[in-house]
């Protein structure tokens, strides 16, 4: 075998490669990116039928409903709030420790036609004055946080970022 | 007054370090064998001074000096010992601290191991070693001084985030280090033969054994803080594709590609300039990994450390030393001629296939994760990119990696015939068959797992027709068969035996793929049925730690009224720091586990209080880490191979043949 064979071979072996990847790659995100929305996205426009994105925001003070049950099993009801809308969760699982009330939360799944969340998955798993930063962007984009004045206001403060009504 | 030595110890580093990076260079330059010896001694004296830092920050931690602003935020009078010790480095002061401890400890390794080495090299590998230390001592010196004190000093420290106190995550940040850290020696070997412009079977002589011991490392380091997550997380997986995770991945692919690739320019002279640029991009992703876990720009469990001085000043740092690295490949590399021309199919055109899919998958899950990085900074759209992508998008590049592992060992070098290899793996793809048809129609398994139990027995069956095809079994008698296998090279047994490590962790994952769970409140004394078993509550009480109160619930798993298990998850709420953590159940039996995670107590629909309990059926879960473990065990094994060990005249006498 002549070495320009040789190195014809490595780069078709090589192009072949990286064509797949850079196809696989692609495919696999047409179906799999996850957004992000906070509650005033959702209200501003109604995000497609059955895609899971992220939804967050801070669970609102008084909301969470630990009893009853969905789909026959043990569910935690809540509301996420970044202080302009509301989105009534429904979640199936054990809730992460770091999940308190009138904190930010992050939570995956997809939005029912009823308009009610339902997470697969509750991720707050950062220490009691961490705020997501998706979070504080949505806080930002409410209105409700300017970054000129300074860092975002304590988690423990917005606790009545929107009473309950 | 130790802490302030322990400062000094880092400033004194930082100046030997300077002197590291220059001096030995500069001899190697001018050929000035006094400047090059220079180089040990330096490497040395840098290792002592920063053993002594880092002693002085564990004596801090162990003594519990609030002064330290770093104890007073990581550490706890009420903490045990072991964790106050690990806490030394559970925080990012401290674990850059055990960065650049390693890295000089690695030096110093070269130094005092590369006597065979010819001196030029050695001379121009440590000043490259030194160079490293320089960037990254000026980083804890400049952004991270773990010694800054505070005044008044409070009473006591604010404790270490209890997720953290675990034995599996004191050992793993050490071990993963040692990984990260011995990519910079391939990094520093390919950097010395780009100034060289000279690459030889003696620099894969050297580069092989780093390559594989770092590989070794990180294998360890990912399989302990993939177990960590699965039993202190108590999210009942392993392996999430979060981004911290994914960073310590890339250079495990970089690095597999690397040390494979690193015994064709060992054995045949061929693959430099490829083996150089792996070498390159394996510390190019360990560096990345570094930057990404502690400049806090990724949002993950680990990342807890987030100043932009200090994402930034990592970025300047990755900059240049990778930029100045491939700016030196570009000038360089056309310069070094290939030799060892060999066929497509042949072992070294299969090493080369290997490299390709591994580097296409590091590929895909770089950009996976770094894309919602980008997309934050340019588009600012926030978006993550989970799971599903990275099965998606590296299952069909894994496949045909896995299915050329059992094949590519039993080639010949240079030229081989394809057929009589397959005829020799036969029993192995009808074992593998067999598996497959048993899952699916006997075990009831989905298509996935069951193909992930066929290729993991292809896998384990592959090794093993490797080392009995060695031993000439067929050809000879058992007894010879027997006494041959035994003499096989140490790096024979190890391949087959990090190979077989791979499968039986593809067997772990087929297994995790037909996990249950099931999410249940239950009030005390009421039962559930689960994965065939009978899951009864007996009650949840309050128990006392050491530095925590917890409630912990009593579950007895029964089959057919015999009592199985007895389980006891629980939550642990921890005083200081007033945080809360789950402590997950687990019994195993060896090819599976039980896993119980107690969720909060709640007021059932007959007021009496129920506790929410999830609870996982997870198939031969221990053998994600059982496999690991082998792969290290190959790796370690094939590193006490008498080749590493007496290649020392054939070293000399290589570096006799050719001029320096």
């Amino acid at each position: 075998m002549t070495r320009k064979r040789r190195r014809l071979y490595v780069l078709l072996l090589c192009g072949i490669g990286i064509g797949s990847a850079t196809a696989l790659t692609l495919t696999a995100f047409q179906d799999n990116l996850v957004f992000f929305r906070s509650p005033s996205d959702i209200a501003a426009e109604r995000p497609p039928e059955g895609r899971a994105f992220r939804l967050g925001g801070l669970v609102e003070s008084g909301s969470v409903e630990r009893h009853g049950a969905y789909d026959g099993r043990p569910a935690i009801r809540f509301r996420v709030t970044d202080g302009q809308h509301t989105v009534p969760v429904v979640f199936t699982g054990v809730l992460p420790d770091l999940f308190r009330e009138g904190q930010g939360v992050v939570t995956q799944g997809v939005l029912g036609t009823d308009g009610v969340f339902r997470a697969r998955e509750v991720l707050a798993r950062h220490d009691e004055t961490y705020m997501p930063p998706e979070v504080a962007d949505a806080l930002k984009r409410a209105g409700h946080w300017n970054p000129a004045e300074g860092a975002p206001p304590p988690a423990a403060e917005w606790n009545t970022a929107r009473p309950r009504s | 007054m130790i802490p302030e030595l322990g400062h000094f110890a880092l400033i004194l580093a930082l100046m030997v370090a300077l002197s590291q990076s220059i001096l030995p260079l500069w001899g190697a330059q001018t050929r000035d064998a006094r400047l090059m010896e220079s180089g040990p001694p330096l490497a040395l004296a840098q290792m002592v001074a920063v053993a002594a830092g880092f002693a002085s920050l564990l004596w801090a931690f162990a003594t519990n000096d609030t002064t330290v602003s770093n104890v007073v935020a990581n550490s706890h009078s009420a903490k045990p010992m072991i964790f106050k010790l690990s806490g030394a480095w559970g925080n990012h002061e401290g674990s850059m601290v055990l960065w650049v401890l390693v890295l000089a400890l690695c030096s110093a390794a070269v130094a005092a191991f590369g006597r065979d080495l010819p001196s030029a090299l050695r001379a121009r590998v440590l000043s490259v070693l030194g160079m490293i230390s320089v960037g990254f001592l000026s980083f804890i010196l400049a952004t991270s001084n773990p010694f800054d004190r505070v005044w008044p000093p409070p009473l006591d420290g604010q404790g270490l985030n209890p997720l953290l106190q675990d034995i599996g995550l004191a050992m793993h940040p050490p071990l993963l280090y040692l990984g990260y850290v011995g990519y910079a020696v391939t990094f520093a070997f390919a950097v010395a033969a780009l100034i060289e412009g000279r690459v030889d079977a003696a620099w894969g002589r050297w580069v092989r054994p780093w390559s594989l011991a770092a590989w070794s490392f990180l294998t360890l380091g990912i399989g302990l803080g993939s177990w960590w997550a699965y039993y202190e997380l108590g999210w009942g997986g392993y392996w999430f594709w979060d981004p911290v995770e994914n960073a310590s991945l890339l250079p495990w692919l970089a690095g597999a590609a690397l040390l494979h690739s690193a015994i064709v320019v060992e054995k045949r002279e061929a693959l430099k300039i490829w083996t150089v640029l792996l070498a390159l991009l394996a510390f190019a992703l360990s560096l990345l990994g570094t930057f990404l876990v502690r400049s806090g720009v990724l949002n993950s469990v680990h990342a807890f450390a987030s100043d932009p001085a200090r994402g930034v000043f990592i970025l300047v740092l990755l900059g240049i030393y990778i930029a100045g690295a491939f700016a030196l490949f570009a000038f360089r590399a056309p310069a070094m001629a290939p030799q060892g021309v060999f066929a497509p199919v042949s072992r070294e055109g299969g090493i080369v296939l290997n490299n390709l899919l591994l580097c296409s998958i590091c590929a895909v899950v770089l950009v996976g994760t770094l894309y919602p990085l980008f997309l934050d900074l340019l588009a600012g759209r926030m978006i993550s990119v989970g799971p599903p992508f990275f099965n998606l998008a590296t299952l069909p590049l894994a496949l045909p990696l896995v299915m050329a592992m059992a094949a590519g060992p039993l080639l010949a070098w240079k030229r081989a015939a394809l057929w009589p290899v397959l005829q020799r793996l036969w029993w192995a793809a009808s074992l593998a068959l067999l598996v497959f048809l048993l899952a699916m129609f006997l075990g009831g398994a989905p298509v996935m797992p069951a193909l992930g139990f066929a290729i993991g027995m292809w896998l384990i069956a592959g090794a093993a027709t490797d080392i009995l095809d060695r031993a000439g079994l067929g050809r000879t008698g058992i007894g010879n068969a027997l006494r041959r296998a035994r003499g096989l090279p140490r790096a024979a047994w190890g391949a087959a035996i990090a190979h077989a490590g791979v499968g039986v962790t593809v067997l772990g994952m087929a297994g995790m793929g037909m996990a249950t769970d099931k999410l249940v409140a239950l009030t005390p004394g009421a039962s559930t049925e689960f994965a065939g078993y009978e899951w009864r509550l007996d009650g949840v009480r309050d128990f006392q730690g050491p530095n925590y109160t917890a409630r912990r619930a009593t579950i007895t798993v029964l089959r057919d009224g015999r009592v199985v298990q007895v389980m006891e998850p629980s939550k642990r709420f921890f005083p200081i720091g007033r945080t809360t953590t789950t402590e997950t159940a687990i019994r195993t039996n060896g090819l599976r586990d039980l896993y119980a995670v107690l969720g909060e107590e709640r007021d059932g629909p007959d007021g009496r209080r129920e506790a929410v309990l999830r609870l996982h059926n997870n198939p031969l879960a221990p053998l994600l880490w059982i496999g690991s473990l082998i792969m290290a065990l190959g790796g370690g094994l094939s590193l006490t191979d008498r080749r590493v060990r007496v290649a020392a005249p054939a070293r000399r006498g290589a570096a006799q043949g050719a001029p320096a």
